[in-house]
């Protein structure tokens, strides 16, 4: 009983999205799905940011690294033609397993890239390894080493980015493959997959969500929050604050990973702005702005905002009205706008109640 | 063979010297005792005991396992738990899931099982959640288990927070001034609750200001001035030391009067 309680506010996010998808093709809008689409991948990152900053207390100013890293590590290994290896026995051996295979470039070529697949796998191993390396010196340490540390690190890959010529410099790479999970369902930015691939990414939300909820209502959640609130008295209970810290950051750094290489498939490349310290900053502001530690309104909002932004709503002012979202946040509803506004309507409803009863304690 | 033995330990933060020359141990099955003005260096002594600072120099033994060096966290995987002077909640849960970090050490599902839910995870999600709250319950506050942990008075937390060191079973109790706060009701059922505590098999140590809760509780007392130890003993014999007196009283008074006032002194509250 207690489990579907739970599980209600799962099936309305997924009724929401099949309205949403039912109503934009009424009013045959559904080329809104594009930017959607692209703005449910951008929501997995501020849901990983939501798990490390809501819940451990640690700030991540390098989350938009962490989504180029996976974004360009698929751009890369699924672009690059890796044809002078086919000789070599072990490229042999990698396509018998579909690690290589043989497909056309943007000019006609037969060239032989990564597969998708182990593209993906690469770039998830890629920041595994990156984020431990960054995490564990900073998050040893009491205090907001880690927001230093991934500012510095931002910069860092923004930089290298622009300045390789493999990565395309201030081009990014374009013409990155289609990606298909399973027969059926690739993802990619054709407009008679736009339906699908808008599926497809509700769905992976959806699902992240839940293995979160999971994770949160757990030991562990429970662990992280105690860190949050008392690092040391967490430690004195019997939890390894370093160790909890370090493996929040690392998950949260793979979310924003995932939804590069996810994002990269769909808009078939990737620039470096989405490595900029810009970036960073807005998956904060969006993080504070659905609550922190508020999955839920982390991802309204942040799909919210970020599609009006990718519609262009903002104009050029783009980055600036996230800083303001920013600063409005901190300086007038540090726990996000959506708790007082729930409050507030709460206590309208209680006075709207004939007895003005409320209740209380006890769920 | 001591539970507890702290050898010659000392620790000073810049010129001051907070714990010096501190021997003493503690046997299992006690309640003892660590009494002495503001500034004694008693607090000092108890987060050197559980590891939230490393001593200069001098050694800890637990279970006959040195623990000196150890993180807070291995020393309490060790069976040592703690409560501390200003109650130290996580007040962004509720009072029942404050109690269930308690059970963090004696659970073990990490990241991935508790994401997927594995078969057997959920099962220890509920013995984590009955066990605390047999623990609240112990404490008397189960009615309480679904508030804010913000919102309750000061005494409550302190309870909040015993239950919470309760729950990870320990061996060792480290108790920061229990009764600062509390009301006389309040300092009598604690009283009664840590003997009930020291029944059940859990060696208690404490820091304790109220004098009457000591002499009533403590097998034995460490007398810490300006974080020497100055006396150990039973309470009879510590009321009528000399140099406690002198501490506590102040001034050259003659030892063999004021013992009786001292000991008249300390068989009422403060
Ligand atoms: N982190 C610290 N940095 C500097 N000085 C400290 C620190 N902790 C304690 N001290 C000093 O060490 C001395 C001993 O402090 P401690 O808190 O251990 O005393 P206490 O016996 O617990 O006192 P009280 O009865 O007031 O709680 C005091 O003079 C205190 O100011
Ligand atoms: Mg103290």
């Amino acid at each position: 009983m207690t489990r579907l309680r739970q599980l209600l506010p799962f099936a309305l996010f997924a009724l929401a999205m099949v309205a949403t998808q039912g109503l934009l093709r009424a009013l045959e809008m559904e080329y809104c799905l594009t930017q959607l689409t692209m703005a449910l991948y951008y929501a997995i990152v501020v849901i990983g940011l939501c798990l490390v900053m809501g819940y451990a207390g640690q700030v991540s100013l390098g989350h938009g690294a962490f989504f180029a890293i996976g974004g360009y590590t698929s751009a890369v290994l699924t672009t690059h033609d890796f044809s002078r290896f086919k000789a070599a026995g072990w490229a042999g051996g990698l396509k018998q397993l579909h690690v290589f295979v043989g497909q056309q470039d943007l000019f006609g070529n037969q060239i032989m890239t990564v597969s998708p697949w182990a593209a993906f796998f690469a770039a998830m191993l890629l920041t595994l390894v990156v984020a431990t390396l960054i995490g564990y010196p900073a998050l040893r340490l009491k205090g907001h080493y880690l927001a230093m540390a991934t500012l510095g690190f931002g910069l860092i890959v923004n930089k290298t980015v622009l300045g390789t010529a493999a990565f395309g410099a201030a081009d990014g790479i374009n013409g990155v493959p289609e990606w298909t999970l399973a027969p059926g369902l690739t993802i990619c930015g054709k407009s008679a997959a736009r339906v699908s691939n808008y599926y497809i990414a509700a769905t992976l939300v959806l699902a992240l969500l839940l293995l979160l909820r999971n994770l949160l209502h757990s030991r562990v959640g429970r662990a992280l929050q105690a860190i949050h609130d008392r690092e040391t008295a967490a430690n004195a209970m019997g939890i390894d604050t370093a160790a909890y810290k370090l493996r929040a950051f690392v998950l949260s750094a793979l979310l924003a990973a995932l939804a590069g290489v996810f994002f990269t498939h769909y808009t078939a490349g990737i620039g470096p702005s989405e490595a900029g310290a810009l970036k960073s900053v807005r998956y904060v502001a969006l993080a504070a702005a659905g609550g922190m530690a508020n999955l839920w309104g982390v991802t309204v909002m942040s799909t919210g905002l970020n599609y009006l932004s990718l519609r262009g709503l903002f104009g050029s002012y783009d980055h600036a009205v996230f800083g303001v979202i920013l600063i409005l946040i901190i300086s007038i509803a540090p726990d996000g706008p959506l708790k007082p506004l729930g409050k507030w309507m709460g206590g309208l409803a209680s006075r709207l109640r004939p007895e003005g009863r409320r209740e209380h304690g006890a769920a | 063979m001591a539970l507890l033995e702290v050898e010659n330990v000392r620790r000073s933060f810049g010129g001051l010297v907070a714990v010096d020359k501190t021997t003493f141990q503690v046997a299992p099955g006690q309640i003892k005792a660590i009494i002495g003005p503001n500034g004694a260096g008693k607090t000092t002594l108890f987060n050197i005991i559980s590891g939230l600072l490393r001593p200069d120099s001098g050694r800890v033994t637990f279970h006959s396992r040195p623990v000196t060096g150890l993180k807070p966290y291995q020393i309490a995987r060790l069976g040592l738990s703690r409560t501390f002077q200003n109650p130290s909640l996580f007040l962004r849960m509720n009072v029942l899931e404050n109690v269930m970090v308690g059970r963090h050490s004696r659970s073990r599902w990490g990241f991935a099982g508790c994401c997927l839910r594995w078969p057997g995870q959920p099962r220890e999600e509920r013995n984590i959640r009955d066990t605390a709250m047999a623990q609240l319950d112990y404490v008397g506050l189960a009615p309480l288990a679904h508030c804010p942990a913000g919102a309750l008075a000061f005494g409550q937390r302190r309870m909040v927070e015993l239950a919470r060191a309760l729950a990870t079973e320990p061996t060792l109790l480290l108790l920061d001034e229990p009764a600062s706060g509390l009301n006389t009701k309040e300092k009598e059922d604690l009283g009664q609750l840590i003997r009930k505590i020291r029944d059940r098999g859990v060696t208690v140590l404490l820091v304790e200001h109220d004098m009457k809760l000591v002499m009533d509780l403590a097998d034995d007392i460490v007398v810490l001035h300006y974080g020497i130890p100055i006396a150990e003993g039973p309470p009879s014999v510590i009321q009528s030391d000399p140099k406690v007196i002198s501490v506590y009283l102040g001034g050259e008074v003659q030892a063999d009067s004021a013992g009786g006032e001292l000991s008249a002194k300390w068989s009422q509250s403060p």
